[in-house]
């Protein structure tokens, strides 16, 4: 994107009927490290990478629990991301305190958006720089919510944001028909598979990326380093293109075609808003 | 003689001036409520009495009421009250409906909710004069649970308010069993209902029971006990009886 006269303000319209400020914030996200989250009837998984700025610090935490029944992986802004987190924990602890009964995170998505969005209307605000993808368990069943800078959620079976997220999403996209069914292991398996696909070749290890589960009778929470390593290595999914345990391809051709397609952290001023 | 009065700030709900805005005695009451888990779900019992004092002013009083789609309330105490209290419950489900997205409150969130309301009324020194019994069924999970005018709450498979825990419980706790027939439990609650009669002042012959299942509540059209009166132990009841004065 360029800069035109009409992208110094969130309250400024371009004539195209765009606000470029809530569409830099999307940027924003694009450039955060990925996250990704995959869910089948019972469980939701959410991954992240975790590059740490040098080898003398630690990594930022991107995955924050919510709730029992709710956690969240972020891409972006981190440090607006530990607000939103800090707003969506009070909002399910006075849920719970006044109810004694679990938020349900579809209502708590829509709080999360409606909050966004404020900042999208306000001219002495700016736009949530930070996606986030919630995972949680409802009376409904599993759910997994990406929650935009632009005040927009979407549900998903899968899905995944942040810098080479398209990766992650061209091989979820040929998987996720048989994610519905998954058992706890394989999906967890799946999402480590697609952090793999964002690190272009990298060698994954359970110090640069971070997992969490959350199901049906497990509360949500971030797995141990040493068992995600055991995972990766259970697997023998490190370094290798196509792990041997793999399951048959459900839709390989709808998956070329994605892969051609937009690159992600889009550079064309033609491309709609809000695409992802 | 001097004395230092103790100044209350202008809101405060403390000291003589400010006793117009807050309850301190209830006026029209409602008596006894009787509930128990059965087969389907629950049955509650309640007359239609509203006394004022010591007089049986209202006798179309119900004291009954449905909330949402899994949760029956009933009420004794102070029945205008009662009717703020359906008034709050109303707002709640109807914002609970505005989601509109395939979640609902269900009897245990309504109960709590209302725990808190009467709690924190309770600390402002301006209570709610009512105890409630809330039950209810949802996902084929029985729920009942009663809470005070000071905000004690507890769930149990029998509860009663007022008269009814010294009369009824006793009953309710020596023949109530788990999955009782719908026959069977409206018997158990009209035996209850019966000693209550016989022995509250403020208890009237006019009742209904209402029962709530997963197909939704339904409430019976006010009827009334058969008594009995010709005891022997009635006959002359002040024979024996040794004068106070």
């Amino acid at each position: 994107m360029f800069r035109n006269q009409y992208d110094t303000d969130v309250t400024t319209w371009s004539p195209a009927g765009r606000l470029f400020q809530v569409e830099y914030a999307m940027e924003a996200v694009k450039q955060g490290s990925a996250a990704i989250g995959l869910r089948s009837k019972t469980h939701i998984v959410l991954g992240c990478v975790n590059k740490a700025n040098s080898e003398l610090s630690s990594h930022q935490k991107k995955i924050f629990k919510v709730d029992d029944h709710i956690g969240v992986a972020i891409a972006g802004l981190t440090a607006d991301g530990r607000v939103l987190s800090r707003y969506m924990r009070n909002e399910c602890i006075n849920y719970s305190f006044t109810y004694e009964s679990p938020l349900p995170v579809g209502r708590l998505v829509v709080q999360l958006a409606d909050k966004a969005q404020v900042c999208t209307q306000r001219s002495w605000k700016r736009p949530y720089g930070v996606g986030l993808l919630v995972a949680g368990l409802d009376e409904s069943g599993a759910h997994l919510y990406y929650n935009c800078p632009s005040g927009n959620y979407f549900e998903y079976q899968a899905f995944a944001i942040g810098s080479r997220s398209q990766a992650a999403k061209t091989y979820l996209e040929r998987r996720f028909e048989n994610f519905s069914d998954s058992s706890r292991d394989d999906l967890v398996k799946d999402a480590l598979m697609a952090i793999r696909e964002t690190l272009q070749g990298e060698t994954l290890k359970s110090s640069i990326c971070t997992v969490a589960v959350v199901g049906v009778g497990e509360p949500f929470h971030i797995l141990e380093q040493e068992t995600v390593q055991q995972m990766i290595d259970a697997f023998e999914i490190v370094g290798e293109q196509e792990g041997p345990a793999a399951e048959p391809d459900a839709a390989a051709a709808a998956g070329q075609e994605a892969a051609a397609a937009d690159q992600g952290g889009s550079t064309e001023e033609g491309v709609a808003p809000m695409d992802i | 003689m001097d004395f230092m009065a103790s100044k209350q700030p202008e809101n405060s709900l403390l000291g003589p001036e400010a006793d117009s805005q807050r309850t301190l005695y209830p006026y029209v009451t409602g008596t006894s409520v009787v509930a128990l888990k059965y087969k389907d779900g629950i049955l509650m019992a309640a007359d239609m009495g509203g006394s004022y004092g010591s007089t049986l002013r209202y006798k179309n009083v119900e004291r009954m009421k449905a909330i949402g789609k899994h949760s029956l309330l009933g009420a004794s105490g102070e029945i205008s009250d009662f009717q703020e209290i359906l008034r709050y419950l109303d707002d709640l489900i109807l914002y609970d409906n505005m989601w509109d997205d395939g979640n609902s409150l269900g009897p245990k969130e309504v109960h709590n909710y209302l725990t808190r309301v009467m709690y924190n009324r309770r600390n402002k020194f301006n209570p709610l004069w009512n105890s409630l019994v809330l039950g209810g069924i949802k996902n084929g999970q029985k729920y009942l649970g009663t809470v005070s005018m000071i905000g004690v709450n507890f769930e149990d498979d029998h509860v009663a308010t007022g008269f009814g825990n010294h009369l009824a419980r006793p009953i309710l706790r020596q023949e109530w069993h788990e999955n009782l027939s719908f026959e069977d439990g409206v018997k158990l609650l009209e035996k209850c209902m019966r000693v209550l009669l016989y022995r509250d002042r403020s208890a009237i012959n006019k009742l209904q029971i209402a029962k709530i299942t997963e197909e939704g509540m339904t409430i019976s059209q006010p009827y009334s006990l058969k008594t009995y009166w010709e005891f022997s132990a009635f006959e002359n009841p002040t024979q024996g009886a040794v004068g106070s004065w």
